[in-house]
């Protein structure tokens, strides 16, 4: 019986459930014996001229050995922007030595021997910054009065897409306009960053961080630090959650690497959670303006899409994620005319990275929001308008009006499958009851159908590594180029190779993250790593046992066609006949039997769904409960159940929690307003309802596992279902539209301005 | 300043700073660095320990407070045959973990809150885990492990190293 | 993340606590559990130079019937509040909010007496304290007074206590079995009230309405004028300055006390 598609329980966990994990933060080495600790400084103003930076009084604190500032950083240049389309003049210093362009941003560094210490010094490093008026909302940076960075001449980092045509909704009956707001998020890994870095006598630098994807940062470090790529190392140790925002080396990993060689001494950073607050990247921040037109019958005809994507002071990839916006614009629906343009804006805040989603999610609560203010407007069952403008069923590959080809996709059965097992009817029944008799406790119903991009080109195509090697004492070993941080990759990985070469599953140890080991490799991102990172195990492992055929075909002097795969020895056996083969632990015994191999997809695969949210309500308060998820998610065949759920439970609460609680605040000034944990509503136990999962899997044909990504399908389906369903609850009363998150004061107010007959603000029909 | 705490079981007495955080302490002088520090506002429960047979926030107390305690970590639920204690046990049977930052905390607050109520409903766990935040797993199936460890009776909510103290 | 130094010293009683007040004044701060203290050292919002720990003083930790008082002492635990059989029978109100403080873990540490000294507005033990009409008993080494709970609470986290008085007892008169209520309003079960509403007998105390926990007075002339429940919840936001914060605005939180004030009363009823 094979073990793929079973709930395997991890391989990772009997360590992580004692001992415990080693984070970085965590790490015991001889080569960081007696590293330094480093503490960043930063500013506490979004925006502004640095006077003069003190150290004098820090200098004289205890412990401290170095206190650096951008002067002593003057050989390194200036972090240019990652893309191309990005004004070149849009530099970030490593230090800010002439201005600050958010709070956080890192102004000195100090250096001491013990971790607290570096609290107390950094204390008495005096700032000294002349304020320049901050730009924190989007309008602000697009007029240009105050820039960010005047060489650029523009606060605006990106432009995609062409102006929209005039004649987009010529011809439609209905047309729909709403301004949505998809607010900026913070990822909240619950392990900080951390890096160490260490110079060896050879001249190497080894750096130690918490990363999803080591390859990436070894390449921009050399490259920042003018350093020979193979004069650094980098190690990934557990890293404790990632969900995009540890894409990238930042530029703290290089400064850690730079102060090592600098105190000629190791060092040490791990920052506090009121630090990543400010200096991870944050998530989403586009504000959109969707436009939906067609016919009163319920036939979409065309969609409009404009997007002002918030990038944050320094441009990031978050800058570039409305690529993936405008190209997954359309979503599951047969939209004849769909235009979508967007542009990046640089502002005085953190900068926005991936998360979750990266761009799709945006593109799917677009999409979804105007379904059902569409359906509204025509007086349409929302599942119903859904229905009638569905892409049919496909197995061959579908290209959209926007430029995206999906696989395979049978988006009528999702939305069929998940309203069955939401009990639809049932629902709208109680829901029509309940408003009958004009409960306080009103229940909305919320709905999404989505399909996202997963495995997409990542500058190096659509593939990635494997080393698959089985040892003279049975035991194998693979080395992947991608990286996990929770996804349970070694589990299912070491399955892969278990099933096809008949070892047990606790003999396969599964390698990631040293650069060293693994010099190439993709890392572990969109949702890549079982399509092109499992599909290159599976290859590895059938070119290890057709490499095994050719040697124990010279041993047993035997015809390499008579040789059968015997998965009990494990190894080769001469057909019929039983006894007369030769393990896999023997052939290495005599020649090291190792592969290594590149599985290419060649394409992205298009994962889908569909959500049923189910809410409650109090419309006194506003305050909403979320009571049932149920979801369909599509991922293809699924490799590990348990696994796969595990994905979805984890994605469909963060999409929750950007509905219901959670978003980055700052004021007009620039200062954030939510920059702890005791202010960010980070979703708990108690807001969340345990899930429905419903099972769908149309293979891809893209990898022999049939496998598309699920990592961020959960999140991109679960927002827009519990935003409509939020909306549902109340729209009875007369409210149209409420933007995320969806807070009970919110909710009132749309409630009260539903009454007085006025619409809430951004919506024009 | 000198502080005498009993850690998993194995009494010691060390020289602190009175600002030293028990978490740190923990971490950094016991060298157990299973429990882990996510925050800084007593906000996420990663650094969840057992003081006395209550479930404490070791970011939150003075390694000087802890003078005279007994404290018990993720470390100390192990046994010398390496089977896992019930509660870590149906961690990982319900794959109630993914990157396991939050987990060490979240396996010592269960089994406080089991401690108090021994056969929660689903909510009661809920509840009960209030205080302590995960971003990997959207708490389902920790929820399920907790039930889990529910039904494997008193040793769900037995603490081994406190047995073995005296006095 | 980590507090400022200072010394620390660990009171064996609390005469000794009282004269390490004394010294030290305005630089010392008591520590009992430690959990709205902490919290705020580590940010480096609040800097003392010395710690005085109490929070072993188990002679403060108790919750005993004193004829139609309960009286409680200082160092005693929400959690052991929460589960104190006397509580529930007699202050149920009391035990009931001792359980909605956070999650389990600050439950386990935080003292009543802690809470109390910390002032803060937001917080849900005094929210009831207040309706209840306590009676906070503080020590000085000159001696003792009492304090009712409505002249405790001063301004935003100041508090009547002296800097070298600590809180030793809170005494609660016993309501038994009278119908009580508490609404709390948060975002996220565990979290500090965006507003609450505490009402027993005839007295409701209103959390996060202003700079400290408050009474409702206009309510309770309504209530004792005749007026219903719903009458008299119209009045909660009278003489309330509730701020605006991204929770709620001023509006909202005038909205949320007249609405959970009728909750509450109607609790009062069942």
């Amino acid at each position: 019986m094979s073990i793929l598609g079973t709930r395997v329980v991890r391989t990772e966990d009997p360590l992580f459930l004692t001992k415990g994990a080693t984070y970085t933060d965590d790490l015991v080495d001889d080569r960081l014996a007696g590293a330094l600790h480093a503490t960043f400084v930063r500013s506490q103003i979004a925006h502004g001229r640095v006077l003069s930076v003190d150290t004098e009084d820090a200098m004289q604190a205890p412990g401290v050995v170095a206190v650096i500032t951008s002067a002593d950083l003057a050989d390194l240049e200036p972090l240019k922007p990652a893309f191309s389309s990005v004004p070149k003049e849009m530099l970030r210093p490593w230090l800010a030595g002439d201005t600050v362009r958010f709070v956080g941003d890192p102004v000195a560094i100090v250096l001491t021997e013990q971790r607290y210490q570096g609290e107390d010094a950094a204390e008495l490093v005096a700032v000294d910054i002349e304020a320049y008026p901050a730009v924190v909302r989007l309008e602000d940076a697009a007029s240009g009065r105050t820039l960010l960075f005047p060489d650029a001449g523009t606060n605006v980092a990106a432009t995609f897409g062409d102006p929209r045509p005039e004649d987009l909704f010529e011809g439609c009956e209905v047309v729909v306009t709403q301004a949505l707001l998809n607010q900026r998020v913070a990822p909240v890994p619950l392990e900080t960053r951390a890096a160490a870095a260490a110079w060896g006598q050879d001249g190497r630098v080894t750096i130690w961080c918490s990363t999803q994807a080591a390859q990436q940062v070894r390449d921009q470090i050399a490259r920042w630090l003018k350093l020979e790529r193979d004069l650094v190392h980098i190690i990934t140790p557990d890293v404790g959650g990632g969900f995009g925002a540890k894409i990238g080396a930042d530029p703290e990993f290089a400064l850690v690497a730079w102060l090592a060689k600098h105190m000629q001494r190791p060092v040490r950073w791990a920052e506090s959670r009121s630090e990543n607050l400010l200096g991870m990247v944050h998530g989403r921040g586009q504000e959109q303006t969707v436009t939906i037109g067609g016919r009163r019958d319920g036939t979409v005809e065309a969609y409009g899409l404009e997007i002002n994507q918030d990038s944050g002071a320094y441009p990031r990839n978050g800058a570039m994620l409305p690529e993936l916006t405008i190209l997954m614009a359309p979503g599951v629906y047969g939209i004849e005319k769909v235009h979508a343009s967007a542009r990046s804006l640089v502002t005085n805040t953190t900068s926005i990275g991936a998360y979750r989603g990266a761009g799709r999610p945006e593109a799917t609560a677009a999409i979804e929001r105007a379904m059902d203010l569409f359906a509204a407007e025509i007086g349409m069952d929302p599942a119903e308008l859904r229905r009638r403008n569905l892409l049919p069923a496909f197995a061959e590959p579908h290209e959209t009006p926007t430029g995206a080809t999906y696989d395979s996709g049978d988006y009528t059965v999702a939305l069929d499958k998940v309203l069955e097992a939401a009990g639809y009817d049932d629902l709208r029944r109680e829901q029509a009851v309940r408003r009958e008799g004009g409960d306080v406790y009103q229940l909305g119903i919320g709905l999404s159908v989505y399909v996202e991009i997963t495995g997409g080109d990542n500058g190096d195509g659509n593939r990635e590594r494997a080393q698959l090697e089985v040892h003279d004492d049975g035991r194998a070993t693979i080395l992947t180029g991608v990286s996990p941080h929770g996804q349970g990759h070694a589990t299912a990985f070491a399955m892969l190779a278990s099933n096809q070469l008949g070892i047990a599953l606790d003999k396969i140890a599964v390698l990631h993250g040293d650069t060293d080991r693994i010099p190439k490799g993709g890392g572990t991102m969109g949702s890549r790593s079982l399509q092109q990172g499992g599909a290159a195990v599976h290859k590895a492992a059938g070119e290890l046992i057709e490499l095994a055929r050719t040697r124990a075909a010279q041993i047993l002097e035997a015809n390499p066609d008579d040789l059968v795969l015997d998965l009990a020895l494990p190894g080769l056996s001469v057909s019929g006949t039983p006894g007369t083969g030769i393990s896999f632990a023997e052939l290495a015994a005599q020649e090291r039997l190792l592969v290594d191999t590149i599985f290419d997809a060649g394409a992205p695969t298009f994962p889908f769904g569909a959500h049923v949210a189910v809410v409650e309500v109090d419309i006194e308060s506003g305050k909403a409960q979320l009571l049932r998820m149920v979801s369909v998610d599509d991922a293809g065949t699924i490799l590990n159940p348990l696994l796969a759920e595990g994905q979805r439970h984890g994605g469909i609460a963060q999409g929750a929690a950007q509905v219901l609680l959670e978003e980055v605040l700052y004021d007009d000034d620039g200062n954030p307003l939510t920059s702890t944990l005791a202010d960010y509503p980070f979703i708990s136990a108690t807001e969340l309802p345990s899930f429905e999962l419903v099972d769908m899997a149309t293979p891809t044909t893209l990898n022999p596992l049939g496998a598309k990504g699920i990592g961020e399908s959960g999140t991109i389906g679960s927002t827009p279902a519990v935003q409509n369903a939020v909306i549902d609850a109340v729209a009875h009363l007369g409210v149209r539209h409420i933007d995320m998150p969806a807070t009970p004061m919110r909710v009132w107010r749309a409630i009260n301005e539903a009454a007085k007959g006025s619409a809430p603000k951004g919506t024009e029909s | 300043m000198q502080v005498s705490i009993t850690v998993n079981g194995q009494s010691r007495t060390d020289d602190v700073e009175p600002r030293l955080l028990l978490a740190h302490y923990l971490r950094e002088v016991c060298q157990l660095r299973a429990t882990n520090i996510g925050c800084d506002t007593t906000s996420c429960g990663a650094c969840t320990v057992m003081v006395d047979g209550l479930t404490v926030k070791s970011c939150t107390v003075l390694a000087c407070q802890a003078e005279g305690f007994r404290v018990t970590t993720m470390e100390g639920l192990s046994s010398e045959d390496g089977e896992l204690h019930p509660v870590p046990a149906a961690f990982r049977a319900e794959h109630g973990l993914q990157c396991g930052f939050c987990t060490p905390g979240m396996v010592m607050a269960a089994i406080g809150m089991l401690a108090d109520n021994p056969d929660p409903t689903d909510r009661e766990v809920r509840e009960g885990l209030e205080g302590n935040l995960c971003r990997c797993t959207g708490y389902h199936n920790i929820v399920r492990a907790v039930r889990t460890a529910a039904a494997a009776g008193p040793a769900a909510s037995s603490v081994p190293s406190d047995a073995q103290v005296t006095a | 993340m980590i507090p400022a130094p200072f010394d620390y010293v660990r009171a064996g009683s609390v005469e000794e606590a009282l004269a390490a007040l004394r010294d030290h004044g305005d630089e010392a701060k008591l520590l009992a559990g430690g959990h709205s203290l902490l919290p705020l050292m580590k940010l480096r919002l609040a800097v003392p130079t010395h710690l005085i720990d109490v929070g072993h003083l188990r002679d403060l930790s108790y919750v005993r019937v004193e004829g139609d008082v309960i009286a409680i002492g200082a160092t005693t635990r929400h959690h052991e509040l929460e589960t104190s059989t006397v509580a529930a029978s007699d202050a149920p109100l009391l035990a009931h909010v001792a359980g909605r403080v956070g999650y389990p873990q600050v439950r386990h540490r935080g003292t009543i007496g802690g809470t109390l000294a910390h002032g803060d507005p937001a917080s849900d033990p005094p929210t009831a304290l207040l309706a209840l009409d306590a009676v906070i008993v503080v020590q000085a080494t000159t001696g003792r007074r009492e304090i009712v709970a409505t002249e405790f609470f001063l301004g935003f986290f100041e508090t009547a206590l002296a800097a070298e008085e600590m809180i030793v007892e809170v005494r609660v008169p016993r309501t038994g079995s009278v119908g009580w209520g508490y609404e709390k309003f948060t975002r996220r079960d565990n979290d500090w009230p965006i507003v609450a509403a505490a009402a027993v007998d005839g007295r409701v105390a209103l959390a996060n309405m202003g700079g400290t926990v408050l009474r409702a007075s206009a309510v309770e002339e309504a209530l004792a004028a005749g007026a219903s429940a719903e009458e008299a919840a119209q009045q909660a936001a009278e003489g309330t300055a509730p701020s605006s914060d991204m929770h709620a605005d001023g509006d909202y939180r005038r909205h949320l006390a007249r609405l959970l004030t009728r909750r509450a009363l109607e609790s009062v009823a069942r």
